[in-house]
């Protein structure tokens, strides 16, 4: 059973890699976020794994739910302050012309 | 019960890698935000509840209150995911992000997406 885990685990990691393409080369800021967020959401269930792997399951739960929730006040709190700046939107705004 | 356990993982996995496909290949802010609010949901309930049925081999009274918390987990997390999704949405309208539209129905054939 552990092997599985780690396998899982593995495919995990390998999903957030592809999913941190969208943090490097997203058009807007608010598409980092979508990658920051896509990627918290992963770690939380990385987390419970690397608990099972190393039979601590106990400490890693609590450490899951305190990433979960600082990545959900991370993202509150990202958004509040962008939704305030202009000029966010310019080059996405040439992006959608050319896409439609 | 470990088969019980590794169908709820891939199921899981599947939601997962569903989701980062979506976020890849969606064309517009507003449409990725679909597959990353509802996937990632999903496949994480789908992967903890299948460790938490896991946890519960040994059954005592700490496993019991473990799988309690990973659930737990999850019902936060059902709350959180969507709320963070619609601050996302709420700071691209102020923000004067326009969503992907189809000008004419004439430019519809040289695309080749649906």
């Amino acid at each position: 059973m552990n092997t599985f885990f780690l396998c899982i685990s593995l495919g995990l990691c390998f999903l957030m890699f592809v999913s941190f393409y969208r943090c490097l080369m997203g058009p807007t800021i608010l598409d980092r976020l979508i990658g920051v967020n896509a990627i918290g959401s992963k770690t939380v269930v990385l987390l419970l794994l690397i608990g099972f792997l190393y039979e601590r399951v106990d400490m890693f739960v609590d450490i899951a739910l305190a990433y979960g929730f600082l990545n959900f006040v991370a993202v509150i709190a990202a958004s509040r302050y962008f939704h305030k700046r202009k000029g966010l939107y310019e080059s996405s705004f040439k992006e959608t012309k050319e896409i439609s | 019960m470990n088969f019980f356990v590794v169908i709820c993982l891939c199921i899981g996995f599947l939601f997962f890698l569903g989701g980062t496909v979506g976020i890849i290949r969606m064309p517009d802010f507003y449409t990725r935000l679909h597959p990353a609010g509802k996937l990632d949901t999903l496949g994480l309930f789908a992967m903890v509840s299948g460790l938490a049925v896991y946890n519960l081999h040994h059954f005592s009274f700490g496993t019991l209150l473990l799988s309690i918390k990973m659930m737990l987990i999850v019902f936060f997390v059902f709350h959180s995911i969507p709320t963070a999704t619609h601050a996302i949405v709420d700071a691209g309208m102020r923000a004067g992000l326009s969503p992907l539209t189809r000008k004419k129905p004439s430019q519809l054939q040289g695309t080749g997406e649906k």
